[in-house]
């Protein structure tokens, strides 16, 4: 309960802090709508030349979209705020404050700051799903909700625990703000479903960074391409990357100098 | 009239060796930019090599070959396209930078212009080994003539002036609000369907593709890959680098009518 009740307090300061800016909301809005524009119209200059894309349709790759751009807001309004101060505390040596702090520090380095107006993008790709996903006499099954919710959150957690083990390299490298960029860019990677890249460049986008679970794979349970089992073995695979996260920022810590004199 | 020229030409090649000098230094952060960019096309390149498949082979002219082959040598293409963002007005204005620009006795865009010359320097020699690579993996149809080569060389730097010209001239409106991003967002929208970034010309319906053709982009970016990738004729060759010229005089005139009205507005912030 004392976590729950941490990482409100820390929510509502994020909150407070970003209400001041309204008219960034606007802005945010704009620019997701603009990205969500470009994006349908690579869908319909694809969809012009083929009526599917290795056997998804027009609206199954527009809900593989949907929980990209879902997954892309909750990455940029979470994640990289709070990898990107933590980076920062790291070079300047002011983590020193964050391991003074009477809760556990990767705790704390996680929670400390929200983009909440990037909740725009998790809006507008709930949007899209939704879309994508009603056809008229098709019902979502509740189970079948049940299912993504459960592979959503499944998926958060991996990308969570990849974006925090390479950050925490920066107790070894300090000077690792470009793996950001280059997540975001492979991130782009996730608006398709990743069967339609080469070998190779499938196992990596599966299991280095796993777009593959965090994104194709909520979209093949809405679209019934996939069963319980294989969100299952996402779960398993989680949990090894949750750990293996873990572990590695212990490791990370027991490193730390501080950078301070 | 020759003084200033070779004045200028001197204030060129010494801040094109600043450059070079200081992008030098880091070297690995280079090479990890140059890769992180290469993401974007592959991912284009692998939703299209599909459709061409599923096709029987080829997409709007297009083979599995030749698609490889244009969204290789887009890679540095795109390089070419890095100019000064229109995003980084606001925070000239905002530090009082501008002031100092302002006081020099030439026109600022020009030490943009050679400073992200001089980088472009060090990204072409660092894209060569991970264009060799990409080649390895994905064995691109490319074919060109010797003018056509010659062109392309042209074209590149053709592309970098067209679009430091109007990214330039779009910064510049950051003089009468700083709420300009989301203008700057829809550009960079339309500039990214229409200049063939997002896909090959040909892929475009024909309605689009009339649009484009008033405009400035494909010229910075389409233009330059099919001169090396599609074969062309002389005389469109030309016709291309003549269309950068002229999209450049339009570009210059642009920078030289706004830069005038905007010094006028400006009000130095800092101190």
């Amino acid at each position: 309960m004392h976590v729950v009740r941490v990482v409100l307090a820390f929510l509502r300061v994020a909150a407070l802090n970003e209400l001041q800016y309204r008219a960034n909301f606007v802005l945010q809005l704009i620019q997701s709508l603009l990205a969500l524009g470009t994006g349908l119209v690579i869908l319909a200059l694809v969809f012009d030349q083929v009526t599917d894309l290795n056997g998804w349709t027009h609206p199954q790759i527009l809900a593989v979209m949907g929980v990209h751009v879902m997954m892309g807001g909750l990455i940029q309004m979470v994640i990289q705020p709070n990898i990107l101060q933590f980076m920062a505390d790291i070079e300047e040596g002011t983590f020193d404050y964050v391991l003074t702090r009477p809760v556990d520090a990767q705790l704390l380095v996680s929670i400390r700051s929200f983009r909440i107006w990037q909740a725009t993008d998790v809006l507008v790709g709930a949007v899209v799903l939704i879309i994508a996903v009603t056809r008229p006499g098709h019902a979502v099954e509740p189970a079948t909700a049940m299912l993504f919710a459960a592979s959503f959150l499944v998926g958060w957690a991996m990308l969570y625990s990849v974006w925090l083990i390479l950050a925490t390299t920066a107790f070894w490298f300090v000077h690792v703000d470009q793996i950001v960029d280059l997540l975001n860019g492979f991130y782009q990677a996730g608006r398709w479903p990743v069967g339609i890249y080469p070998g190779w460049l499938r196992h990596g986008l599966t299991f280095l960074v796993p777009l593959a679970y965090a994104i194709t794979v909520p979209a093949e349970v809405l679209t019934s391409k996939v069963s319980a089992g294989a969100v299952a073995g996402a779960a398993a695979f989680a949990v090894v990357l949750v750990a293996l996260a873990r572990w590695f920022w212990r490791a990370g810590l027991r490193r730390y100098a501080s950078a301070s004199s | 009239m020759i003084d200033r020229l070779c004045a200028l030409g001197a204030f060129y090649v010494q801040t094109i060796q600043i450059a070079l000098a200081r992008q030098l230094q880091h070297r690995a952060h280079n090479l990890l930019f140059v890769l992180g960019m290469v993401a974007e096309p592959l991912v284009y390149l692998a939703v299209w090599s599909t459709v061409a498949r599923a096709r029987g082979g080829q997409v709007a002219g297009y083979t599995g070959g030749k698609l490889a082959a244009y969204y290789i040598v887009w890679t540095l293409v795109r390089h070419m396209n890095i100019v000064f963002t229109p995003y980084g007005f606001e925070g000239r204005i905002r530090s009082g930078k501008m002031s100092g620009l302002l006081l020099l006795p030439l026109h600022p865009i020009h030490h943009d212009l050679a400073d992200f010359a001089g980088l472009k320097l060090v990204t072409i020699v660092t894209w060569i080994p991970i264009a060799l690579v990409l080649a390895i993996a994905f064995r691109p149809a490319l074919d060109p003539g010797a003018l056509q080569i010659f062109v392309f060389c042209v074209a590149i730097w053709g592309a970098f002036v067209v679009r430091s010209t109007f990214m330039w001239a779009l910064g510049l409106l950051s003089f009468w609000t700083t709420r300009v991003a989301a203008l700057f967002e829809l550009y960079l929208a339309i500039e990214l369907v229409l200049s063939g970034r997002l896909v090959p010309m040909s892929f475009l319906p024909a309605w689009t593709k009339t649009i484009a053709a008033w405009l400035p982009f494909q010229w910075a970016f389409a233009f330059p890959i099919e001169s090396l990738v599609t074969p062309m004729a002389a005389g469109e060759l030309l016709c291309g680098l003549a269309m950068q010229l002229v999209w450049i005089c339009i570009g210059a005139l642009l920078v030289s009518m706004v830069w005038r009205r905007a010094v006028r507005r400006y009000t130095a912030v800092g101190g």
